[in-house]
């Protein structure tokens, strides 16, 4: 089975037989991945029930909660890895998820779409939304509540004293940016962070 | 309908069968201590039970369930109460699963129950038979299956006091459950369900019919209290809003005039299912069992998770939101204790006007989760 190139990422950055809580799981295919060929144990969240009945069909355990809501399910320090993949920017309360996160486990992974990449900065300045691969909705049916830059989002972190691991700045190819570091709120359509309470 | 023609999904006639799982000098050991022998138990099977012996499933029923969950008894027009989900190409697919369903202990349909009767008197037991516990259900349920020959079931599967069955078996004996499917349960009665059913008892107790629970001696039956019990945990089984789809504030009959008879369709519909419960159901069986329900507390042993720790089992815990008998915060508690002890638990809310009887009803996202729990299930063990 092959994971899309981010997902493989992702995967990489989780340890060997840890127990991994997914938010936002979609049809569970990480944690797929994890609990068949890394020896992890996991639990996937989930409120699309297509997605749910697919996740549940690959042997993924998913819990049918609203993330903005209902964290309060999970107990302290249930979990090592606490993966939010993709799912920040649809969230309505993303700073009191984070909190969530940091209590629910050790080591937190998130990943996010970088609104402030220089092809949407562009498209913003001709007068339109920016649509790319990281954001492919129109405005009117984007599951996307909430738009933040890189900088922006770091700011979050330090906000609710989450420290940054580890930053992989990701190209809009989906793979790891060769650009450097300094300009990665310009060149990197996303990113993926490791962080720590 | 018969044999010769059943409909596409049926298992088609079925046929009871009854095993003597206890005796008086080997009893069962009850879990307050007492013995009880013999103990003849009914059960119905569907499907074929594999070489290996990994397919099976066992359906726990619920209060006043039996063991004719699905197809057709010799003669029945209509089919067991679960026939919408067991069969060939149902979710509870018998083309690939062998399930099997009993009669509770406690039970009035052919497992031995308080109005069986007793050898040691030849009389029936009535009030001197011994209170129940769920831990006492499931061993006979897991005796049940080692006399088919089963040590590991693919999947215990239940809703309501059938889903605490689950839980229970899934609990203490998780290297014989791979599986457990846990619908609309409860793993502590609120102090309104436990309410509810004192009601219900109160109504058959005080009933002179009763008569101190020897009313079978005596020629008698507490049918007006029998009766009002099932009308009552009837609303408790089904929403306000499917309630008022079935019947709103319809009259019983066009010309009807007021006064203190049958003068609604809801009044109608409930005294039907109370008349048609008699012919059916035994009153002490519904104290001796509703008292299981009431007394329910897994979780409450501290080391309640200690077996299931050490050998997880796969659950899948779901719940109907317009349910308010055991409402998704009952199943919530079994998901969040379950999850404390890193089991994989899959939890699903389950969107259904019909309140608590939804899981016995066909309500699509519930059916396609269940498939694909089952599907994995079975995939997993036969790869």
């Amino acid at each position: 089975m092959s994971l899309r190139p981010e997902l493989a990422l992702l995967a990489e950055l989780i340890p060997d037989s840890a127990r991994v809580l997914d938010l936002g799981c979609g049809s569970g295919a990480l944690l797929e991945h994890l609990i068949t060929a890394r020896d992890c144990r996991g639990t996937g969240v989930e409120i699309d029930h297509d997605a749910i009945i697919e996740a549940i069909g690959r042997g993924v355990p998913v819990i049918d909660l609203d993330i903005d809501t209902e964290l309060d399910h999970f107990a302290d320090h249930s979990y090592d890895v606490v993966v939010l993949s993709r799912t920040i920017q649809t969230l309505r309360r993303p700073a009191d998820v984070l909190r969530q996160m940091a209590r629910i486990g050790d080591q937190l992974i998130v990943s996010v779409p970088n609104f402030a990449l220089l092809r949407n900065r562009l498209r913003l300045l001709g007068g339109r939304m920016p649509m790319s691969r990281d954001l492919p909705y129109s405005w009117y049916d984007s599951p996307n509540l909430r738009f933040t830059s890189l900088v922006d989002l770091e700011e979050l972190f330090a906000a609710v004293h989450l420290r940054v691991e580890r930053r992989i700045v990701l190209a809009p190819s989906g793979r790891p940016a060769r650009s450097g570091q300094a300009l990665a709120n310009l060149f990197g359509a996303a990113a993926v962070y490791v962080l720590r309470a | 309908m018969g044999a010769s023609t059943p409909a596409p999904g049926s298992v088609g006639q079925v046929e009871r069968q009854t095993a003597r799982l206890f005796t008086a000098s080997e009893p069962l050991h009850l879990a307050n201590g007492d013995t009880l022998g013999p103990i003849d138990v009914a059960f119905e099977t569907y499907g074929t039970l594999s070489a290996d012996r990994d397919n099976a499933v066992f359906i726990c029923h619920a209060l006043t369930g039996d063991a004719h969950a699905a197809g057709f008894l010799p003669g029945a027009t209509r089919p067991g109460w679960w026939d919408n989900l067991i069969g060939p190409g149902k979710p509870l697919d018998t083309d690939r699963m062998f399930v099997i369903c009993a009669n509770l202990l406690g039970g009035c349909q052919g497992t031995t129950g308080p109005s069986s009767i007793n050898p040691a008197t030849d009389a029936p037991y009535g009030l001197s038979f011994p209170l129940l516990t769920v831990a006492d259900l499931v061993e006979v349920h897991r005796a049940l299956i080692h006399h088919l020959g089963i040590t590991r079931l693919l999947a215990a599967f239940g809703g309501s006091l059938g889903g605490m069955q689950v839980l229970h078996w899934g609990l203490s004996y998780p290297d014989e459950v791979a599986n457990a499917v846990v619908i609309a349960a409860s793993s502590r009665l609120t102090a309104q369900n436990i309410a509810f059913s004192a009601v219900a008892r109160r109504a058959i107790m005080d009933d002179p019919g009763f008569a101190e629970g020897d009313y079978a001696a005596q020629g008698l039956n507490p049918d007006a209290g029998l009766a009002i019990a099932r009308m009552m945990a009837h609303i408790t089984y089904l929403s306000e809003d499917a309630l008022t789809e079935k019947f709103g504030r319809q009259p019983h009959q066009a010309d009807n005039v007021p006064g203190f008879g049958i003068d609604f369709a809801v009044e109608s519909y409930l005294d039907h299912q109370g008349q048609v419960f008699l012919e059916r159901f035994d009153a002490l069986s519904y104290l001796y069992l509703s008292r299981v329900m009431d007394y329910f507390d897994p979780f409450a042993a501290p080391d309640a998770l200690d077996a299931v720790t050490a050998h997880p089992v796969k659950w899948l815990v779901m719940a109907f939101d317009t349910d308010w008998r055991f409402g998704t915060e009952h199943s919530r508690r079994i998901a969040r204790r379950l999850e404390l002890a890193a089991q994989p638990v899959t939890f699903r809310e389950i969107a259904s006007p019909w309140g608590h009887d939804s899981f016995l009803l066909v309500v699509p996202d519930y059916h396609a989760t269940i498939s694909a729990f089952l599907d994995r299930a079975l995939t997993e063990v036969q790869r």
